[in-house]
């Protein structure tokens, strides 16, 4: 025995002399940790969840329910009240669960049937006529009529709680009226274009109309939500998941998955990782390398579809409110075309194409992607404005810009031209440009300071940038991503809301967006639309990069390989589309149904991770006690 | 009795006061974050001038700021917290902040008392065999896993035991605390699943701190003459260690690990986000984007009130557990 030695601990290895005298104090701690891990399964067991509700056919047959999951990287659902959620996760989740008037076809993304089967407009354009399908019911086994459209957009335009969301579409709308049950005639102050692309989910009347302000409810209470589109939102838990139901009674077919799950994650790493084990069958927005290195993946595919957002920036043109008070404090020399056209010749979208995107996006000058194949404009051999770094430098030394002694050139009036340019910090593709913005614009002797920032918009307030960049995604119908570069979207006056993203004002260009806005013939709308990106090329203030491809990735030992409908059918995307056609035709992988479970850990593997850890937690405890009670106690 | 009262009060109306300069503080900090939340909620989306005044309206943002803050200041005396910008479908921050609290808790509770058990456990043999081997290979590694950072670490594991590397069998999951559709008893080793690797990430950060203070502590006792006094009457030395320098060495920790249990609430933001575990720190991460001022400045309010109100319970344990402070 050593219990008189001093300092260093027993080596003794002889039993537990007293066990007695251990025993109590070992299950003290013993019936605390019991007591401590019961608690912790009751929190576990009061969590709410979703009643899971199998797909009726599925349920029929005994069979696991096929299940698409999703994995969305940080997701916002602010609403999933049509009339409120402005986020573009919801408002995704509902062209799923609601009809549309009419939708943008799979192709092409040009308009077709939705709940409307047809439609006429009247010979002035104000009048337009819309026939609703009699085959389409919600799921609660209601008919959807005409009635329920027209409570919707009323409710809209009416009820200020239910115009936060979609009002817009509606503004040049005078009535809507469900003339009998099948038919809605809507009349307009002005006639417009964009009829066929007012996208907003219709609703079931004889649910809301029992909701005193629509613009107020969750619509995140009671399972299953109401609606009539192929896929029923069955729960919905915050940051966590969505889970949808296929409709088997959709008038265009059911889905070929029965369940449809959207499951969040905060980083893009980690659900890369998630697709690779299986837990999720699709993920979207890939960097190039996460796509480069999912592509040698066995039983994933890599689905490289053409950009639907154009990356660029713009050049302040000396930023005026309406009212013609000046706003911020932009480098002069942008107001001056000829600067801009040689900026123009020094920008070389090739190189940001192969080494920013290491060939992931198309380069082009114009301002609607290609996907959008009749109003996408390319110039022509006499149109272009190239990369010239020496066509650049005699436009300005023409102009009289002299270089100085730095290099650094200075306009007739003597302001030095030095860019402060403004770039979004979290895009790293954004900062490389800047570097090159740098390097191009050192060769024709204007100075760039760029400086990266998360709160780009702020400088966009308050005027003080000369270079900012930009993005946006366009959608199939141009109106709106044309009306943000128009003079009357500026601020009223300074300090006042605005929709511009350049305070450009191009009296010529407002022309054409007026006419275009009331061009009926889709054809003759498609030339002005057209020469509209002429004009923005041109004109120098929205220098447009190309679009970035959309890399996404899925499982095909979940989802059968190419099943998924794309948008539009060439080299389109599957993720976040003007529609449902990738969901709703995605097949699950060979016959008779998709490894469902794939999303979910095997009882086997619970069971192996619980032990293990139980095994160590225990087994490090009774070490521990077994350890101490080497030396009996006696006091 | 007059000295604990006043000892008890004192502590009492300082926690107090302390929640009210938090209150105070809470509203201005934020208001100097950059961003524009309608303008980031709006972004990329096709809305309208009136609609975009709407937004602002609805969140209050075209009062003045002195008017901003009277509206919060009589909101908070009503303790309502206001409602968030971003969730719209939920009723209020306060019903937001209760419904994620529980995961959060189940995430770092857990967490606590397993870097705690181990902290104090493996400070208490390297402070009681000082200089040897199994002390500096202990603190070294101790000290190793705190420097790391918590994202990369938390990542790799992710890396390693989610998705399988070579012989390692893919069994945890990516993320997450439990898979969709999963209800009812079943939840429970679901849950356990998605909770070992944060768990071992948060203890792994964290445990070093236990350790180091318990074997401070511990060393501060070993001369002492109380030790001598026991091992002089004949006890041994797992008694002498485990019945006398214990205890008087473990009364510094009591204060640690309250202080922890309410900071760690606020200090899982970067476990939370790598898992996307969804509790409070994943959503004040999402609230900080916008930035959404009425959930930041609810949960700041909310994480301050756990900190302040863990420490004044250290205060007020602190002289049950040791008499000297009575004294």
């Amino acid at each position: 025995m050593n219990w008189s030695s001093f300092g260093h601990g027993s080596s003794s290895t002889s039993p537990a002399a007293d066990p007695a005298a251990t025993r109590p104090r070992s299950t003290r701690w013993a019936v605390g940790i019991l007591a401590a891990a019961l608690a912790a399964i009751g929190l576990v067991a009061t969590l709410p969840g979703g009643a899971p509700s199998p797909a009726a056919a599925s349920e029929e047959s005994g069979e696991e329910p096929t299940t698409l999951t999703v994995g969305v990287v940080d997701p916002t659902v602010d609403s999933l009240n049509p009339f409120t959620s402005i986020y573009s996760t919801p408002t995704q989740i509902h062209r799923l669960m609601y009809d549309y008037l009419t939708m943008y076809s799979a192709e092409d993304a040009t308009p077709t049937e939705g709940l409307a089967e047809d439609w006429e407009f009247s010979e002035d354009g104000l009048t337009w006529t819309y026939t609703i399908r009699d085959d389409s019911t919600f799921s609660d086994g209601e008919p959807v009529t005409a009635d329920d459209v027209a409570y919707t957009y009323n409710t809209i335009m009416e009820d200020d709680s239910g115009a936060m969301a979609n009002s817009s579409y509606l503004d040049n709308v005078e009535s809507v009226t469900a003339t009998d049950e099948h038919t809605v005639e809507i009349k307009l102050a002005r006639p417009s274009a964009s009829m066929l692309a007012i996208d907003i989910p219709i609703v079931p009347e004889h649910v809301w109309e029992q909701v005193e302000n629509p613009g107020d409810f969750s619509n995140e209470d009671e399972y299953p939500i109401v609606g009539n589109g192929p896929w029923i939102l069955t729960d919905y838990q915050r940051n966590e998941s969505l889970t949808l139901e296929a409709n088997e009674d959709y008038w265009r077919g059911a889905p070929g998955f029965d369940r449809l799950v959207y499951r969040f994650y905060k980083d893009g790493d980690a659900v890369v990782e998630a697709l690779r084990k299986g837990e999720v069958s699709f993920v979207s927005g890939l960097t190039t390398l996460q796509a480069q290195a999912l592509e040698n993946e066995q039983d994933i595919v890599v689905n490289e579809a053409v950009g639907k957002r154009f990356a660029g920036l713009t050049l302040n043109p000396g930023a005026e409110a309406k009212n013609g008070e000046s706003i911020g404090d932009g480098n002069p020399a942008l107001r001056d075309p000829e600067v801009r056209t040689a900026i123009l010749h020094a920008i070389d979208r090739e190189a940001v194409a192969e080494r920013v995107y290491s060939g992931k996006l198309e380069p082009s000058g114009s301002y609607i992607p290609s996907r959008y194949a009749d109003y996408h404009w390319e110039p022509d051999e006499s149109e272009i404005i190239a990369y010239d770094p020496d066509e650049a430098n005699r436009i300005l030394d023409e102009a009289g810009y002299a270089r100085g002694d730095d290099g650094i050139r200075v306009s007739p009036d003597g302001t030095r031209l030095t860019l402060r340019q403004y770039v979004h910090s979290d895009i790293p593709e954004y900062l490389q440009i800047a570097k090159f913005m740098e390097e191009w614009l050192a060769e024709i002797g204007i100075e760039v300071e760029t400086t990266p920032s998360d709160d780009i918009g702020g400088f966009l307030d308050s005027g003080e940038f000369d270079i900012l960049f930009t993005g946006w995604t366009v959608n199939p119908d141009p109106d709106y991503i044309f009306s943000i570069q128009t003079c009357d979207v500026r601020p009223a006056e300074p300090g006042e809301s605005y929709q511009t993203d350049s305070y450009m004002c191009d009296p010529a260009y407002d022309q054409m967006y007026a006419e275009q806005k009331t061009e009926l013939d889709p054809d003759a709308r498609a030339e002005i639309v057209q020469d509209m990106q002429q004009e923005l090329y041109e004109h120098g203030v929205v220098i447009i990069f190309g679009y970035p491809d959309m890399l996404e990735a899925y499982r095909t030992d979940v989802i059968e390989e190419g099943s998924p409908q794309t948008q539009p059918a060439e080299n389109g995307n599957i993720y976040g589309q003007d529609g449902y056609w990738g969901w709703w035709s995605a097949q699950p992988a060979g016959s008779g149904g998709g490894s469902g479970d794939d999303d979910s850990m095997s009882p086997v593997a619970v069971g192996v991770g619980v032990g293990a850890v139980v095994v160590v937690v225990v087994g490090g405890f009774l070490l521990m006690r077994r350890r101490s009670a080497t030396a009996g106690q006696r006091e | 009795m007059g000295k604990t009262a006043r000892y008890v009060v004192g502590r009492v109306l300082g926690a107090a006061l302390s929640l009210l300069a938090v209150a105070f503080i809470g509203f201005f900090l934020f208001r100097v974050l950059p961003g524009d939340p309608v303008r980031t909620m709006t972004e990329d989306q096709a809305v309208s001038l009136e609609q975009l005044e709407a937004l602002r309206a609805e969140f209050g943002l075209d009062q003045p700021l002195w008017q901003q803050f009277v509206d919060y200041v009589v909101q908070l005396a009503h303790l309502d917290l206001g409602t968030s910008f971003q969730y719209r479908g939920a009723e209020s921050v306060a019903g937001l902040i209760g419904e994620k609290l529980l995961p959060t808790i189940l995430l770092v509770g857990t967490a606590t008392i397993i870097s705690a058990v181990l902290g104090l456990w493996l400070g208490v043999r390297s402070g009681w065999r000082n200089g040897s081997v199994s002390d500096r290979v202990n603190t070294g590694v101790a000290l190793t896993l705190w420097s790391v950072p918590t994202f990369w670490l938390g990542l790799m594991l992710i890396i390693v035991f989610a998705a399988g590397l070579g012989p390692i069998p893919d069994i945890f999951p990516a993320g997450g605390m439990r898979d969709p559709n999963v209800t009812g008893w079943a939840l429970v080793p679901n849950v356990a699943m998605h909770m070992v690797l944060p768990v071992t990430t948060l203890v792994a950060v964290v445990y070093a701190q236990y350790l180091l203070v318990m074997r401070s502590s511990l060393l501060d006792e070993m001369g002492s003459d109380y030790l001598l006094t026991a091992r002089a009457k004949g006890l041994r030395d797992a008694a002498v260690r485990r019945r006398h320098a214990v205890p008087n060495a473990l009364l510094p920790t009591v204060t640690l690990i309250a202080i922890d249990l309410g900071g760690i609430v606020a200090g899982t933001i970067l476990v939370e986000s790598v898992f996307s575990w969804p509790g409070l720190g994943n959503m004040f991460y999402e609230a900080l984007k916008v930035p959404d001022l009425p959930l930041i400045q609810g949960l700041f309010i909310f994480f301050s009130a756990s900190v302040i109100l863990m420490n004044l319970l250290a205060d007020l344990v602190y002289p049950l557990l040791d008499p000297r402070v009575r004294r």
